[in-house]
């Protein structure tokens, strides 16, 4: 029945949402690019075509390298922890055990939070001195540790609060999966006389294939795009320690005002995700197996 | 017998993990709910007191970041039901050239969202004039690819026999459209409105960036500019003021928990 569109209905369902779309997207997009091979202007001097110097600048940055390791790291830190935790909480909330409504309230809650009310509320968890992880650290008689204040523990503080934040959300995906896992399917497993262990890892793994896909990428977009928790908490500090991409385009360009080299990593960041997303598409094409 | 035990052990274990996972909320809650002294210190019987939100009230204009939220969610909500509708309805009903590009076009913006091009469109903002103002938060959101993907999604599935009945009778597009699919969306639009509400309650970078002045400062930023502890302020206010923006989120989140956590789950899975 499709119709063709007469132009006129055309402009009134199409125009505006694109013109927005296209104005707060894909113009963005290609200006951080043109911007890239100019510098910036100042009152005294108009900006100039320089090209391939910022992107120069982009390779000799030591920040920089620090700060795709750091990213690298949070991103193979978070998600597998997060998508285990995720399992494990889906299963227990799914096996219609007393207290599964108390269970689900605590572990969806972080995921209705905002990101900034979690960073408060983390800030204050890790608080020297009177944040409760020291109190419990005081409990063992061990010394007291400076979360967010020391190199070698502040990104690991971070990935502590995106697991919390994040966990619950994906654990809804799952909980989905496991209830479109056929009863027949365990029953016949069961009948054969396999352990509920057997079951788990032979039969409801497998199907969950599809699902842990999906979270794994959101999770992996999700992990360059989330940076509130890090301007609350540390500000990239101490010394880059915490500092992920997208908070270094926010500090590069709306603490230092260089634009031109905040358009250069946003280019970064755009190719970046179009990697992922080329992975992505790849890797999803090739789950077909099981559905 | 033993299924029985297993069941009181995995309990156990399920509950002992809801309990560690709710600590660090749990923590602010009690800090908020005290007086300052007993912030790090656990008496049973210390009393209980309001007293920090009423100060936490008091002390920033909460009042004003709440209706800026609002306004704000009710702007971006408005355009997005509005705009997706119509852009779907097109790309369902009808067929027209480079609409396959088109299509994969307006995709782009699930990859590349507003949040990673924040240098570009803040310099577009302030070339348009619209820094400091909610409709330039909002403006950006106007338009959502994943509401438009969720709403094709669905027209897609509408009986066609349905809508060729619909032009028997005489019913031009917007009858089609206003009669015909968009009823049958109705629990799409209640699953999206929840995510696009929970979003926009909850950000915050964007808004941080174009907002300067208390007078379109939406909670998240307002929060934020009150919590920043190097101003002095103490734990149990920030803490009090943590629970008071996002308390009408957590309400809404027990009362339709279920509702909630099933539309999660619909808007989720594409």
């Amino acid at each position: 029945m499709n119709k063709r569109l007469p132009f006129g209905l055309a402009m009134v369902l199409l125009f505006i949402p694109c013109l927005l779309l296209g104005a707060f997207t894909h113009y963005p997009a290609f200006r951080a690019l043109q911007n890239s091979f100019w510098n910036n202007s100042s009152s005294r001097r108009p900006s100039k075509f320089v090209g391939v110097e910022n992107y120069q600048t982009l390779l000799q940055d030591d920040r920089l390298a620090q700060i795709m390791l750091n990213s690298t790291l949070y991103a193979l830190g978070t998600i597998p922890l997060a998508i285990g935790l995720a399992i494990g909480m889906a299963l227990l909330v799914n096996a219609r055990l007393p207290g599964t409504s108390l269970m689900r309230l605590s572990f969806f809650m972080p995921t209705m939070l905002p990101m900034i009310a979690v960073a408060n509320i983390w800030l204050f968890f890790y608080a020297p001195g009177i944040g409760l992880a020291s109190q419990i650290l005081g409990v063992f008689g061990l010394p007291p540790i400076n979360f967010l204040g020391s190199t070698e523990t502040s990104l690991i503080s971070m990935m502590f609060v995106a697991v919390w934040k994040e966990a619950g959300l994906f654990m809804i995906f799952y909980l989905a999966a496991l209830q479109a896992v056929p009863e027949n399917l365990k029953d016949a497993a069961r009948l054969e006389g396999a352990s509920a262990t057997r079951i788990f890892f032979n039969i409801v793994l497998p199907l969950l294939r599809p699902t842990t896909i999906f979270v794994a990428v959101n999770a992996l977009i999700n992990a360059f795009r989330l940076v509130d928790h890090v301007i609350v908490m540390t500000r990239g500090g101490p010394n880059n320690s915490s500092a992920l991409l997208l908070y270094y385009i926010y500090e590069v360009t709306f603490s230092q005002r260089d634009f031109a080299y905040g358009a250069t990593l946003t280019v970064l960041m755009v190719c970046l995700l179009g990697v992922l997303a080329a992975v992505q598409y790849w890797v999803l094409n090739r789950k077909a197996h099981y559905q | 017998m033993k299924n029985d035990l297993n069941k009181i052990m995995w309990s156990t274990i399920g509950l002992l993990l809801a309990a560690v996972w709710g600590l660090p909320f749990l923590y602010s809650v009690w800090t908020a709910f005290h007086d300052e002294i007993y912030s790090a210190n656990f008496v049973l019987n210390a009393p209980l007191t309001l007293e920090n939100f009423f100060e936490a009230w008091q002390a920033a204009p909460f009042a004003l970041y709440f209706l800026n939220t609002l306004i704000l969610i009710t702007i971006v909500l408005v355009a997005n039901l509005v705009l997706c509708t119509l852009v779907a309805y097109a790309f369902v009903r009808y067929r027209f050239r480079w609409s396959g590009f088109l299509f994969a076009l307006i995709m782009v913006q699930l990859l590349v969202s507003p949040e990673i091009l924040i240098v570009e469109n803040y310099l577009t903002l302030s070339r348009i004039g619209m820094i400091d103002t909610i409709l330039g938060i909002a403006l950006p959101y106007l338009t959502s690819a994943f509401g438009i993907f969720l709403l094709r999604q669905t027209f897609m599935t509408v009986p066609v026999s349905l809508d060729e009945a619909a032009q028997i009778e005489g019913a031009g597009a917007w009858r089609v459209l206003w009669n015909i699919y968009v009823p049958l969306a109705k629990p799409i639009y209640l699953a999206y409105a929840l995510v696009s509400i929970s979003f926009h309650w909850n950000n915050f970078l964007w808004p941080l960036i174009v907002t300067n002045s208390p007078e379109v400062r939406p909670v998240t930023v307002g929060l934020s500019v009150f919590a920043t502890v190097e101003s002095g302020v103490e734990w149990s206010l920030v803490n009090a003021a943590t629970l008071m923006t996002t308390a009408p989120l957590i309400i809404a989140f027990i009362i339709f928990q279920r509702q909630f956590v099933a539309n999660f789950m619909r808007a989720g899975i594409k």
